[in-house]
């Protein structure tokens, strides 16, 4: 399913690359790393120091410079930002490291403004592999550097193909087709000029690319600025009385995953409170079912809790696995069929009353097994949040959130690539020059959805138009 | 019983348009060449289309050209119309197209291959390849003579097994009836070589006399001709053109074909092949394209000295009584005699992949082959590849750096890396698409891309490489003048930018910017460069191409830069792949059926993913280093 212009994967045109180079817990500190021929430049172009006259680059190698990152004339974050020349450095190339001290979210954008300036984000295992070319690590690491390419490109694969079912995958498709068709009309009628003619195509090219380009735009648009990014996924705990919601709660927002922010919650008695899991932002809401005492009477508890679910991007489901799955549950269940939800069958410590295979009879949705006494099952929850979102589960069709770095870089090739086209039929350029880029924006879209060209073309001109001797 | 033993430097099979080259540049680079056709007749033959070029084949033969081979000053000599398709597109579209005079292209090929020096010619059906260790040793004959050598090229075209088909009438002969060679297959299989079957078709030849031209629609042929090659005298190629004729099927044509559909062969499921999908026969056409109401047909002179013509866009493997009621339901064929019959054929190839992009086997040392044999199609894709093989054949035995072109520096790199890195299923064609680069890649500069290499390798003459380097310096010295000239907005300006309905000028601005205006060009702004050097005509065009698409063509050059760095890094040829862990299963089939020579290659090769190619970059990186130490 790869292959054709994999090339381009390995050795992409910009050859700055950053990411985020520490485990993207709210402890505080995240660090982003550049390293390639321009992090320096690259550095410089978002970094103010405090005075905002500090030229980094004209800094000693292996300084550390206090000061802010800015996108553009917004103050991201304040941060210490380390500068080490090559080669003695992890990758052997110019690097340069950003410590920020915002939380998770400002992380995040510092990486964003770092990639806006010039660098692009790092492959599976990039760093490393670049750590291991320029021989900064000796032989015997060899393979482990290749274990860690084929880690991380595991997960990276994952995380594509869960977006196979999404409907950011249909609208990238849908796009790829119409421009898909255009080129192997051009193309057609390049090979067999005297069948087919093109003159005076570039007007109805245009017609079939404007829109295109605007939802492109829309999407990279959607990139930071969308909901679940900026206030984290709507998420409801959901669950009969003494399924373990509290346990659960705590256990979420316990002592190493700090408390982000506290927002009075918009309805009177809920509040909401934003933690982040992993990498993923949750607004959870507290509602009084889950804040219920032993002697509090649940029926309004959990009526609200389902009033407030109906709004929820994300509901966990807590099952008590030391008891019969009753009416309760399935009320619950049935209420919240058509959301998306994750079931957490809590108390696996305990004897077994409701199995696994029981559940999985009554929903197709994820299972995990939980224990709150044990501290089981938090990761597990995690990973699957993460790859959920990082997949665009949680977008909607009428609006498609981007939420994965790499794919906005792509929808910022594919938008230059149209914006060329548009170009060139302006500039009254021959057909045949349209297809060059119309080929470019092709393959940046099948980069997002795991897609390369291959003999698309080829195939596409032969079904499609009726060509030759 | 004594047979006859004899050697040579190099044995050519097959003596069609790619084993014409090789054995052309195998003798003129010294080596005693022996060529062998099943008929002496058949040199050069065009038992398909008369034509030479078309889209992105002309730039096949432009190419051919440029390295030394002679395919291009061969149609010079005998074409008998040309065109240049695409002139009103940009300049790397522009393909040269041309009828030939059959007849007589295959005769002056063959009095080009007679009067080469270390050139013998043989008539006899190779039937066996002979070789030791891995290494070839030389052929064998139908009547069991030997000839010894030290590279064959295998270019055995369509003759493979042949056998020609239409409705239940089948013949074992290569194409016009002539001999097949049918015992050659199973000596290669013996030697390891895994074999396909492919199938192409061909139309009917109809007799001028009874065709009425005045139902179709005249199309004539370039009031200025551009050769083919850069050292045919462009004055020498005006000459009278004759015409070519459209007309077109029609719902009653296509009534009679869905009407006998069951007699086809190739539904009935009588013809195996794969056939190329983009040379349809008609029914295959009317099948797959059932809402067209009609297909444009092509009547096209078969030579000078002939009445047949060639019935283009209506190939078929019909009987012989459906072709009849068929043609004649078209405009201006109503009372056509048919000469010859349309025909399917079927011959063996090989699976490309086997090959190196130098064209040899992987398997076995001083094997090499070309045309279609290689799974191809096509006159000039042919050609093409026996030249590459030839050189390569004759560089191995001269023990010189091989010639690989790779995809940034010509059609032909794009077709040889096509075939041998990706998987084929049908005969292949050259297409313009199928070039990434093609602005690079253009057929006015096919000289300035690849004659240099033909020196080197020893086909061009030094004087030739003198007038190239002479060429390249007018160019370089008059884009350099062009980007100083200042152009002020006065009056004499103004006035010649209203006669080339172009906009005003505001200011004074520089030529080379309103060169690049696309209602300008270069020589239309004589009238206000007064300084300007007389210059050759093909000068002037690379001037104009140059600074006018300057921008499009450097964006180019710096994805060309990328795609080197990878094209350069090299995997030895005994790589083991299973020893390189964490490359995923697929592409350790994948590596290991294709085994690519360098890392871009590899990259290409469908089913190995970016992680892979990581993965394979430190596993050479690794190996590199364990080497030096």
């Amino acid at each position: 399913m790869m292959g054709d212009s994999d090339y381009l994967a390995g050795e992409k045109m910009k050859q700055t690359i950053a990411a985020i180079s520490t485990a993207l817990n709210p402890s505080g500190i995240g660090i982003v790393r550049i390293t390639g021929l321009e992090a320096m430049d690259v550095a410089y172009k978002v970094y103010r120091s405090k005075n905002g006259k500090k030229d980094i680059r004209k800094a000693p190698s292996h300084t550390i410079h206090y000061g802010f990152v800015y996108d553009e004339d917004e103050c991201i974050d304040e941060v210490l930002v380390m500068w080490m020349k090559g080669p003695r450095t992890y990758t052997g190339e110019d690097t340069v490291e950003i410590n920020c001290h915002g939380g998770v979210l400002a992380v995040q954008k510092v990486l964003e403004a770092v990639l806006k300036a010039g660098a692009r984000p790092a492959e599976p295992g990039e760093f490393t592999k670049k750590a291991f070319l320029n021989g900064k690590m000796d032989l015997s690491q060899a393979e482990a550097v290749m274990d860690v390419i084929e880690s991380d490109s595991k997960y990276a694969l994952q995380n594509s193909l869960s977006q196979l079912k999404g409907s950011l995958h249909d609208r990238i498709t849908k796009m790829r087709e119409t421009i898909l068709y255009h080129i192997a009309y051009i193309e057609s009628a390049l090979d067999d000029p005297e069948h087919i003619s093109i003159d005076g195509y570039g007007e109805q090219l245009e017609e079939a690319l404007l829109p295109i380009k605007d939802e492109v735009k829309k999407m990279i648009h959607s990139y930071g600025n969308g909901r679940l990014i900026k206030d984290g996924i709507r998420t409801v705990i959901l669950g009969k009385p003494n399924a373990g919601k509290s346990s659960i709660l705590n256990m979420m927002m316990g002592e190493d995953r700090a408390i982000v922010t506290d927002i009075a919650g918009t309805t009177r008695d809920v509040l909401e409170e934003q933690i982040m899991l992993g990498k993923v932002a949750l607004r959870l809401a507290d509602t009084a079912g889950i804040r219920e005492t032993k002697d509090v009477v649940e029926k309004i508890g959990v009526d609200k809790a389902r009033q407030y679910a109906n709004q929820a991007d994300l509901i966990l489901f807590v099952v008590d696995s030391s008891t019969e799955f009753d009416q309760d549950d399935e009320d619950i269940l049935s209420s919240i069929r058509d959301k998306k939800y994750v079931v957490l069958l809590n108390k696996t410590d305990l004897e077994e009353k409701t199995s696994l295979e029981l559940l999985r009879k009554k929903t197709d949705r994820p299972i995990l097994a939980f224990s709150a006494a044990e501290e089981k099952g938090l990761k597990e929850l995690e990973e699957m949040l993460e790859q959920m979102f990082f997949a665009g589960e949680f977008s909607f069709e009428e609006n498609i959130t981007i939420t994965n770095s790499r794919h906005k870089a792509e929808l910022e090739e594919t938008l230059q690539s149209i914006d060329l086209v548009l170009n060139s039929i302006a500039d009254q350029m021959p057909e045949d020059f349209y297809s060059i880029d119309l080929m470019n924006a092709y393959e940046h879209l099948g980069n997002i959805i795991g897609e390369s060209v291959g003999e698309d073309l080829v195939n596409e001109i032969f079904s499609k138009f009726c060509t030759g001797k | 019983m004594n047979n006859l033993v004899q050697n040579y430097d190099v044995v050519v099979v097959g003596a069609g348009h790619a084993g014409c080259e090789a054995a052309l540049a195998c003798a003129r680079l010294g080596l005693e060449t022996i060529i062998f056709t099943v008929s002496v007749e058949s040199i050069a033959l065009m038992p398909c289309n008369p034509n030479i070029g078309g889209s992105s084949k002309g730039h096949l033969v432009r190419e051919i050209d440029a390295l030394g081979g002679e395919m291009g000053k061969n149609i010079d000599k005998t074409f008998i119309q040309s065109k240049m398709l695409n002139s009103s597109k940009g300049p790397a579209v522009h393909s040269l197209r041309a009828q030939a005079d059959k007849s007589e292209y295959s005769r002056e090929m063959r009095k080009i291959l007679e009067n080469t020096e270390h050139l013998t010619i043989k008539q006899a059906e190779v039937t066996e390849l002979l070789t030791e260790n891995g290494k070839v040793k030389g052929v064998k004959t139908f009547s069991q003579a030997t000839y010894y050598c030290k590279a064959v090229v295998l270019c055995t075209g369509t003759y493979l097994r042949a056998r020609c088909i239409y409705g239940d009438v089948s013949n074992y002969t290569g194409p016009n009836g002539l001999q097949a060679a049918n015992h050659l297959t199973d000596s290669l299989k013996s030697n390891g070589i895994e074999m396909f079957r492919y199938k192409t078709g061909t139309p009917a030849r109809m007799d001028k006399r009874s065709i009425d031209f005045s139902k179709m629609e005249e199309q004539f042929g370039d009031k200025r001709v551009v050769p083919f090659s850069f050292t045919t005298d462009p004055e020498s190629v005006q000459i009278d053109q004759v015409s070519c004729w459209l007309t077109y099927t029609n719902e009653e044509t296509h009534d009679i074909i869905r009407k006998n559909l069951n007699r086809s062969p190739l539904f009935s499921g009588m013809i195996e092949g794969t056939g190329p999908r983009y040379c349809p026969s008609i029914e295959d056409k009317v099948v797959k394209f059932a809402d067209k109401k009609r297909h444009q047909v092509f009547i096209e002179p078969e030579g000078l000295y002939t009445n047949e013509m060639y019935v283009g866009g209506m190939s078929s493997s019909l009987p012989e009584d459906v072709q009849e009621e068929m043609y004649h339901t078209v405009p201006g064929l109503e009372h056509a005699k048919i000469v010859r019959n349309a025909y399917a054929i079927e011959y063996d190839c090989i699976n490309p992949i086997q090959l190196n992009n130098t064209l040899e086997f992987k398997n076995i040392r001083g094997l090499f082959s070309g045309g279609q044999f290689n799974g191809s199609s096509g006159y000039e894709e042919a050609a093409a590849q026996g030249l590459v093989a030839g050189i390569n054949a004759a560089m191995e035995i001269l023990g010189k750096e091989m010639l690989v072109l790779d995809r940034s520096e010509a059609y032909i790199g794009v077709l040889i890396d096509d075939l041998v890195t990706k998987e084929n299923h049908e005969p292949y064609r050259m297409m313009t698409s199928r070039a990434e680069y093609r602005l690079l890649l253009r057929q006015d500069n096919a000289d300035r891309r690849l004659t240099e290499k033909g020196y080197r390798v020893g086909l061009i003459s030094e004087e030739r490489m003198e007038k190239l380097r002479l060429k390249e310096r007018l160019i370089d010295e008059e884009i350099a003048r062009v980007k100083q000239v200042h152009v002020a907005a006065s009056k004499e300006v103004q006035e010649l930018m209203a006669e080339l309905e172009s906009t005003p000028l505001n200011s004074g601005m520089m030529l080379d910017e309103l060169i690049k205006r696309p209602e300008l060009s270069y020589e239309m702004l004589l009238p206000i460069d007064p300084e300007r050097p007389e210059l050759p005509e093909d000068v002037k065009e690379q001037v104009n191409i140059e600074i006018k698409y300057e921008g499009y063509i450097k964006r180019q050059l710096k994805q060309v830069e990328q795609f080197k760095k990878m094209e350069a890094r090299k995997i030895p040829e005994d790589i083991d792949y299973d020893d390189v862990k964490s490359l995923r299963i697929e592409a350790v089939q994948k590596l290991k059926a294709f085994r690519p020579s360098n890392i871009g290659q590899a990259s290409r090769i469908a089913g190995v993913s970016p992680a892979d190619i990581s993965v394979l970059h430190v596993y050479l990186e690794q190996y590199r280093r364990k080497r030096d130490e």
